[in-house]
């Protein structure tokens, strides 16, 4: 009994003599963005095998939370941060720093046995997915097309995607049609479509490039006068892929990049980005922005005053 | 006639019912199995997690894993069974706020395991400031389970005869060595096994681990309780929304392992079972 005790009792007194925690980079936020610092995390770990990195995964908005709090050094957004969010930052005394680090390019796909979809104009997939939207069948969207039922899947509503769809196509965000097929898990909705000729799905660029042998992405055209345009990684990154193409970010708390350990490691993920971010299935930056960053973040530190190179640990 | 057709037809029906459960379960395991099994090997289980699926290893969830479940169970049975014992042996039955403490734990016993997530947040994480570590995650899992460690060990310690109890005061035992010296012992097996059923629930859980703060990507393994942490349903969970199918298979193998760890823990608590039967 005794021993119990004195066990439980010296667990909670060694509570106080752990401070590890502060010398690790705490990263949180976007689903979407997460596989991007996963990879950068694990190629990290070979010029700083004793630095500790860990990411969570909240969403965006959740990720925020913690960060306007002071709780992460670094958070995976993908999009921008919000007015309310800036606003509690400011509560907290938090200031924070954006850096793009690559694009994602929203695909709008149907299944490979569909043969009559060439290409889909915003004001088509608007009708389809506005709220309210009296789309039935294929004919409804062009008359050319046939008269089947057109089945739709969709990003759950708490993802990024589908806050940036919705903006894009009908011009607000989190306003769409409700009924339609809805996943957190984007491999849900690519099993939805492949085997459906008649199914309509969007989602990001990464899943489309995996499962090309499946399902084919349907060129987008901007307006009337616009091309139509593919989804591509030259496409994307050239900025053609309108509107359906953005920027992911992370933000970083400048106060964190006083420690080695974050400014280290936010600097690796500019300079590794370029070469990773394909591996993982998005677009990276022109490598000029990368370089751009890069130097920024370099000033920034210099600023606060720290070394532009600094130890390793 | 009509009776003897509802009595085969009945029998019938029972047995259909139980091959046909068991006959999904095997369906789902083979389907894992061959789906995970040439990825589960010794690199797998000592690798850290990686982008590239022939380099993608579970060490660190495992032993987050192993770690949040030992401190679990030591904080979830001392309690559940001292609960248990006090209100079998001890409390006065028809206290009003002894019977609103039993519909309480009936209650909780049913919560579902996502509110326990947002207390351990409240309580664990931000007012008593353990942060994102594994004290915090272990306590709000030894909380999901203590009701069902309660009522299993209360039904346990209500199956030991009276006779034994009498013995032992007619020998001039006291209160506490005839609960310690005899009713604990004798309800020991049925304690365990309400003990491998809630540890067998706090492994599969996800919800309130993502919620107090389970980390998808950790590159080392934990050394204290005030460590951050990761767990097998948390990776298995996160591998299998990867857009690249090879990490599907990857996430079967990762819940091959899953099921070998309970089948392993459950298999101690069976031998511990089965020991404490023969002693009786």
């Amino acid at each position: 009994m005794k021993v119990f005790f004195t066990t439980i009792l010296s667990l909670f007194v060694s509570a106080t003599s752990f401070a590890a925690k502060n010398d690790a980079v705490m990263v949180d936020g976007s689903s979407t963005v997460f596989p991007i610092t996963e990879a950068i995390a694990e190629d990290f770990r070979n010029p700083y095998p004793r630095v500790r990195v860990a990411i969570g995964v909240s969403g965006t908005g959740g990720g925020f939370k913690k960060f306007v709090k002071g709780e992460t050094d670094i958070n995976n957004a993908s999009r921008k941060i919000k007015d309310s969010e800036m606003a509690l930052a400011k509560k907290y005394n938090v200031s924070y720093k954006e850096i793009p680090v690559a694009y994602d390019g929203i695909s709008v796909v149907v299944s490979k046995k569909n043969d009559w979809v060439d290409y889909i104009s915003v004001a088509e997939l608007k009708k389809i997915w506005q709220p309210g939207s009296t789309v039935k069948t294929w004919k409804d969207v062009r008359a050319s097309w046939p008269d089947k039922e057109i089945r739709l899947y969709g990003p759950g509503t708490d993802s990024g995607t589908f806050d940036y769809f919705t903006k894009a196509i009908n011009g607000k965000a989190h306003v769409s049609r409700s009924n339609f097929t809805k996943s957190e898990d984007d491999n849900v909705l690519v099993q939805g479509v492949q085997n459906d000729p008649a199914a309509l799905a969007y989602f990001g660029f990464a899943y489309y490039q995996e499962n090309q042998d499946k399902i084919r992405a349907v060129p987008v055209k901007a307006n009337d006068t616009a091309k139509a345009i593919m989804p591509s990684v030259e496409s994307i990154n050239s900025g053609s892929y309108t509107p359906l193409s953005r920027a992911v970010y992370i933000y970083v708390n400048p106060e964190a990049l006083k420690k080695d350990n974050v400014y280290n490691f936010v600097r690796h993920y500019l300079q590794a980005a370029p070469r990773l971010v394909k591996d993982v299935g998005y677009v990276p930056l022109p490598k000029e922005a990368y370089l751009t960053e890069l130097k920024k973040l370099e000033q920034e530190r210099v600023a606060l005053g720290g070394d532009r190179l600094a130890k390793q640990d | 006639m009509n009776r003897r057709l509802m009595d085969r037809s009945f029998y019938w029906f029972c047995k259909s019912m139980t091959w046909m459960a068991l006959g999904i379960l095997l369906i789902l395991i083979f389907h894992i199995c061959r789906q995970g099994c040439e990825y589960l090997d010794w690199q797998f289980l000592s690798s850290l997690p990686s982008r590239s699926p022939e380099k993608a290893g579970i060490k660190t969830a495992l032993a987050g894993t192993v770690w949040i479940i030992c401190f679990t169970a030591l904080f979830a049975i001392p309690f559940g069974i001292a609960t248990a014992l006090y209100l079998e042996e001890y409390a006065p039955k028809r206290h009003p706020f002894v019977r609103l403490l039993q519909i309480n734990i009936a209650n909780l016993a049913g919560m579902p395991s996502i509110i326990y997530g947002l207390l351990g947040l409240t309580i664990f994480v931000r007012s008593l400031g353990f942060e994102r570590s594994i004290l915090a995650g272990s306590l709000t899992l030894a909380l999901l389970i203590l009701p069902v460690i309660v009522i299993a060990s209360q039904e346990a310690i209500k199956a030991v005869p009276d006779s034994i109890r009498f013995a032992a005061y007619a020998m001039g035992a006291r209160r506490y060595q005839v609960v310690l010296g005899q009713v604990l012992p004798s309800a020991i097996p049925g304690i365990m096994t309400g003990i491998i059923l809630s540890i067998s629930r706090a492994i599969g859980e996800t919800a309130p681990l993502i919620i107090v703060g389970a980390m998808s990507y950790i590159a080392y393994t934990p050394e204290s309780i005030f460590d951050m942490f990761t767990v097998l349903p948390v990776q298995i969970y996160n591998w299998a929304g990867r857009p690249k199918e090879e990490f599907h298979a990857i996430a079967a193998a990762g819940i091959m392992v899953l099921l070998l760890l309970l089948l392993s823990l459950n298999f101690i608590a069976v031998t511990i079972r089965s020991r404490y039967q023969r002693y009786k």
